[in-house]
């Protein structure tokens, strides 16, 4: 139908030599066209970034016992799911006040959004409905958004796995996606007082989502402690993971997803030069990815004679985080030895978290918080525009924050409902003790 | 008639198992165990943590045989087994009291 219509009228242009249509109709379909390419990057980064949440489910299903992996599914599907109804609810709008801040104003720096849910664009609107017509649709902004909150969520599941509750860890959930979440990225990507004082520069956010998973996770790590049996006499205890090809193909997911992340985060396609910047970014996120697989694995063959899978797997992860907070500017070089380094801190990290006996089990916090860290960093060595100031400071900000925020809302629900499993529940597996299935039932004792 | 127990390295299984037929042994009994002796384990690591592996993987076979094969299965079963790193496994030779086929009813070296 509506190619019938438009026929006649080009026909009609073609024919006639009146200059002003055929450029009004140049211009429409040149800035429609720019509409429509940047809602499509949103769209498959967003789909990409969705994937993710699989990634992180085979990972931790693969690296915790065989007595937890249906407790560790349970809470990788809950926690998405209650992720994408709480940012509809309350926390796009608080990330992304669009001027209207609560707390704060666009010029002076803004620290608290808005609230109200989520409103879309009407159905079939059209050039003068849109709600940035000039940009993108609020559908494909939202939806992209959306999988970056989730993302945070999944990263603190892993790092609690096989003693925290069901319910407790879920209400956690909903207070991180709904709340601490949307008003740190508010700070940076709503435009808010990271931005517009500190000059911040976090292109996908090694901190805005990497380091804030990894800060929640380290606080709940803290008020949970240690599983059972996991350091006895001060040493530590390796508890195996149940099954390294789901962590393999996790990996493999979670690296997929990142073209995703980093490439949607150009958060432009509708031109030469942001389609080019966009392909920059996947070739770089993908060599800093590899970057950090191969120092895993030849720190680990050098220092324990043995190349340890799990450690590549992390060293890959590690190099993704690494190269999130600046993955345009970098050559692949560059990029390649930013990821390395993340893969270097993840070998020292997980002992180093074992000696302070902060029981992370999937080794999220080197992961994410660590190379998080680092990848802010390492946005100085590559973009003139990045101060140390302005990456440091915002760095301890939203560590404190969102740490000190995270530690009370732990303290507070331990106290309240407890969050801690008991020790038989713990022994016998939450598989059986929380949810009475198992995932392999077929090599069950019986 | 005599029990022979061995426990060797599982990758030798299949060796010792044709040389023993090649000799005439018409069966054993094959468990796949996990024990340890003068090699008492080793140490790996798992994400950074070191560990104790006390109890290593072995097979154990079950053999018995007339007195007269006896010597000539150790000896095969030594032979065979034998790689010359310490783990190689141990081989004891024990009294048969009866031995009887289910099937017919033979009994003792008829049975075998």
């Amino acid at each position: 139908m509506k190619l019938m219509k438009t026929l006649p009228l080009t026909a009609t242009a073609a024919l006639l030599p009146t200059l002003a249509v055929a450029q009004d109709a140049g211009v429409d379909a040149s800035s429609d066209s720019i509409f429509i390419f940047n809602s499509l990057l949103f769209l498959i980064g967003g789909f990409l970034v969705f994937w993710m949440a699989a990634g992180f489910a085979m990972l931790e299903a693969g690296l915790v016992r065989s007595k937890n992996v249906t407790m560790q599914l349970t809470k990788n599907i809950s926690l998405f799911s209650l992720a994408a109804v709480a940012y509809y609810l309350i926390g796009y709008n608080l990330m992304y006040p669009l001027g209207n801040w609560s707390i704060g104003a666009d010029e002076t720096g803004g620290y608290l959004g808005a609230f109200g849910p989520a409103l879309l664009e009407a159905v079939g609107v059209g050039r003068d409905a849109a709600d940035d017509y000039g940009y993108a649709s609020t559908g494909s902004d939202f939806f992209f958004q959306l999988m970056f909150c989730a993302t945070t969520a999944s990263i603190v599941s892993g790092t609690l796995a096989e003693r925290i509750k069901l319910w407790p860890f879920l209400i956690f959930v909903i207070i991180l996606t709904a709340f601490i979440y949307p008003i740190q990225a508010s700070w940076k990507w709503g435009g808010g007082f990271l931005d517009s004082q500190f000059g911040f520069l976090d292109f996908a956010g090694s901190t805005v989502v990497h380091s804030v998973g990894g800060w929640a996770a380290l606080a709940g790590a803290i008020i949970l402690g240690a599983r059972k049996g996991k350091y006895v006499d001060g040493k530590v205890v390796p508890m195996m993971g149940s099954n390294l090809a789901l962590a393999t193909l996790g990996t493999f997911i979670l690296w997929l997803g990142w073209f995703g992340f980093n490439g949607g985060s150009q958060l432009a396609m509708g031109t030469v030069g942001d389609v080019a910047d966009v392909s920059r970014i996947f070739a770089n996120t993908n060599t800093a990815a590899a970057g950090g697989a191969i120092a895993a694995l030849i720190l680990t063959q050098v220092m324990y004679g043995k190349v340890d899978l799990t450690m590549v797997l992390n060293g890959a992860l590690a190099g993704l985080v690494s190269i999130t907070a600046e993955p345009l500017t970098p050559s692949l070089g560059a990029a390649t030895l930013i990821g390395a380094v993340g893969g270097v801190i993840v070998v020292f990290g997980v002992p180093f978290l074992d000696k302070l006996k902060i029981d992370d089990v999937v080794g999220a916090i080197p992961v994410h918080l660590f190379a998080g860290i680092w990848g802010t960093l390492a946005v100085l060595l590559t973009n003139g525009d990045a101060t140390f100031m302005g990456q440091l400071l915002p760095i301890i900000i939203v560590g404190v924050f969102v740490f000190v925020v995270s530690l009370v809302i732990w303290v507070i629900l331990n106290g309240v409902m407890g969050i801690r499993v008991d020790e038989e529940a713990e022994v016998n597996g939450l598989d059986t003790s929380e949810l009475g299935m198992e995932a392999y039932p077929e090599f069950s004792k019986g | 008639m005599k029990l022979i127990i061995a426990a060797i390295k599982p990758f030798k299984l299949e060796e010792v198992r044709e040389a023993l037929t090649g000799l005439g042994v018409r069966g054993m009994m094959v468990t796949e165990i996990k024990g340890f002796g003068s090699q008492s384990g080793h140490t790996e690591i798992y994400r950074g943590a070191e560990y104790a592996v006390n109890f290593v993987p072995k097979v154990k076979l079950e053999i018995v045989v007339a007195d007269a094969m006896a010597e000539q299965v150790v000896e095969t079963i030594a032979k065979t087994a034998k790689t010359d790193k310490i783990g190689d496994g141990k081989i004891f030779t024990l009294d048969v009291d009866s031995a009887l086929r289910v099937r017919t009813g033979e009994t003792n070296d008829d049975a075998l």
